[in-house]
């Protein structure tokens, strides 16, 4: 600003630059979807991106170790009862000769299907009804979160054991029971989520041109709700997971001589001071892990899910 | 407020009400009646037993007998243990697991607290490192899992103290750490996100320009506002820390009331999992409306409505 005197004013400076005029106008990012932009942050978080891993790797062995192990899950071989981690029992054996390694994967495979479903049911349920209940408002709306507000009240591990002692302590009803309390934290959530929507104006300008609710729901709400609604499935899975091994573990949930992580931890229970460390060990590290990895993933796609964060 | 209280509170007794109603339909839709097991082929005794536990009267009768049980909390004899009443199974056995509830929500809390706030004041410093590895962990290892790892390793191997029993502080350290990592790892986890929050406030900037002590403006004026997202999911806590008593209490076989209940349970003694299921419930429900009221002390925005622009 000082000394503009001092300046030469150039000539060129004041040719036109024609040929960039197009190229200048161009966006240099390439335009991301949400969910393209979602798994580029996501795949930065190294935490969450070693989380997915390991539960890619977890469902494959949990899906063929069991098919090739020589070993069958609930197959008992007494003279090589308590035997310690070796060539031949790479995780040892429990008290009846049965194969810890093949169990232990037994056991992932019990607890990804749990998981698994029992988010997937709470996420269709709660869909629905927090959709309704969302999209409804007024009367319709209170009435449902009324009845919200008392289920959210009631303790749920307490009605999932009571459920267990009247039903028969199947994989089925362990889902069921699960799922029966489940889905209300799912339905709240995307309650929440339509409530806020509904009224944003690209909802308005779709009703503007006539779409009909079904249309409005599907191709407007359901998706940026998305976001927040895998957040809460990611995390009901290890939740249910542990729900799965704590009902076992308290001899509520699958029975020997079928493996699951609780079992496996509770048959493990009188010998943990004698020394046979494997038994309890193997279950208790995948279990850790598994919970491990859907708790860092979760984080991680809390984030990249998040329009508002950059990154 | 007051409004406020007492919607709350109808809500607690419908609650209630629903859970009891749940346990009483839902044990009596097992077929066969508890003393098939005793296989007393004599019909007398039978007949007398259901008598003895007015079984014998129809469902209806049944239910309001049940609720009058409720009401006047009595809830007769044992089924398994005809000696004993289940008003003394619960006096016997509640004492020692809210020992070790209050223990562990008092570990938890603290060192959480003083866990999240030393993370957020060295935010992405070591010691926010090694804190939030150590919350992921914690959060991660179930408690059953954490209380057998801790027996084999400090009882076990190490040898440092005592596996089971509920006689001195010293054994009471184990089933308390166990019970209390989880919590502790979830308040640390809020403390820090919501301290970062709150440290960048202009109030917290105005104590320091007043040149306040760090020390004062932390836990004075930082901390306490901190503090309530902590107290919005202490509800949610306490129902995990009480059904953490119950694989807790089994594992470091404590004689506390969860045990008396997950025995119940495999005995299907009846009147044992009505009266303890139904003390649990309206124990856990009672706390969630005390957490709620605390809330809306703590919490001037709720009691003042819209006079007060700080955030709507």
């Amino acid at each position: 600003m000082t000394n503009m005197k001092d300046v030469e004013i150039k000539d060129e400076w004041f040719t036109p630059k024609s040929k960039n005029m197009v190229k200048a106008e161009m966006v240099v990012r390439p335009s991301l979807s949400y969910w393209a932009d979602a798994w580029r942050k996501l795949r930065k978080n190294k935490l969450a991106m070693s989380g997915l891993l390991f539960l890619m790797l977890l469902a494959i062995m949990a899906i063929f170790v069991p098919i090739f192990s020589p070993y069958l899950v609930t197959a008992t071989d007494y003279p090589n009862q308590n035997k310690a981690p070796s060539m031949m029992h790479w995780f040892g054996t429990d008290d009846a000769g049965r194969d810890v390694f093949t169990r232990t994967w037994y056991g992932a495979r019990i607890s990804l299907f749990v998981g698994w479903m029992a988010a997937l049911i709470d996420f269709f349920i709660g869909i629905i009804y927090g959709g309704i209940s969302g999209y409804k408002g007024g009367k319709v709306d209170l009435m449902m979160m009324r009845i919200i507000e008392v289920l959210y009240g009631l303790p749920h591990l307490l009605v999932v054991i009571l459920l267990m002692v009247v039903m028969d302590r199947s994989l089925t009803t362990i889902i069921i029971a699960l799922t029966i309390t489940g889905w209300v934290g799912m339905a709240r959530i995307v309650r929440g989520q339509v409530l806020q929507i509904k009224n944003y104006e690209f909802v308005t300008a779709s009703k503007s041109f006539g779409a009909k609710t079904s249309r409005i729901i599907r191709k407007n709400l359901l998706p940026n709700t998305m976001g927040p609604i895998i957040v809460q499935m990611t995390l009901t899975v290890p939740s249910a997971i542990f729900a799965e091994a704590f009902l076992s573990f308290l001899g509520l949930g699958i029975q020997t001589p079928f493996a699951s992580w609780g079992v496996m931890a509770n048959d493990a229970l009188p010998v943990i001071l004698s020394g046979d460390w494997w038994r309890l060990f193997f279950p208790a590290l995948f279990i850790s892990l598994t919970m491990f990895a859907f708790n860092v993933l979760g984080d991680g796609l809390q984030d990249a899910l998040d329009p508002k964060q950059g990154g | 407020m007051i409004q406020y209280i007492i919607k709350r509170f109808f809500m607690m007794i419908l609650t209630v009400l629903l859970i009891a109603t749940l346990t009483f339909f839902l044990m009596h839709s097992i077929p066969g009646s508890p003393f098939d097991e005793d296989r007393t082929s004599n019909p007398t005794i039978q007949e007398n037993l259901e008598k003895y536990y007015k079984l014998d009267q129809p469902l209806p009768v049944q239910y309001v007998n049940y609720l009058k049980a409720i009401v006047t909390f009595d809830f007769g004899p044992s089924i398994k243990k005809p000696n004993e009443s289940v008003n003394n199974l619960l006096a016997r056995g509640f004492p020692i697991s809210f020992e070790l509830g209050i223990v562990t929500i008092l570990v938890a809390v603290l060192s959480g607290v003083t866990l999240g706030t030393l993370a957020a004041l060295r935010h992405n410093g070591i010691i926010d490192y090694l804190a939030m590895t150590f919350a992921v962990v914690g959060i991660s290892v179930p408690n059953f899992i954490l209380a057998t790892l801790f027996i084999q390793v400090f009882a076990g191997q190490l040898g440092w103290l005592p596996a089971a029993t509920w006689q001195s502080p010293l054994h009471m350290i184990l089933p308390t750490l166990a019970l209390a990592t989880g919590p502790m790892a979830i308040i640390a986890r809020l403390t820090r996100s919501s301290m970062l929050e709150v440290m960048t406030q202009d109030y917290i900037k105005m104590a320091r320009a007043k040149g306040l002590k760090p020390s004062r403006i932390i836990i004075r004026h930082a901390l306490r506002n901190a503090m309530m997202p902590i107290v919005t999911i202490m509800g949610t806590m306490l129902a995990g820390i009480l059904t953490g008593t119950f694989v807790i209490e089994r594992i470091f076989a404590i004689p506390g009331m969860g045990k008396y209940f997950v025995e119940s349970i495999s005995n299907r003694d009846y009147p044992v999992i009505m009266g303890s299921t139904v003390f649990y419930s309206t124990f856990l429900i009672f706390m969630l409306f005390l957490v709620d009221i605390v809330y809306g002390i703590l919490d001037p925005r709720i009691k003042l409505h819209k006079k007060e622009g700080e955030s709507s």
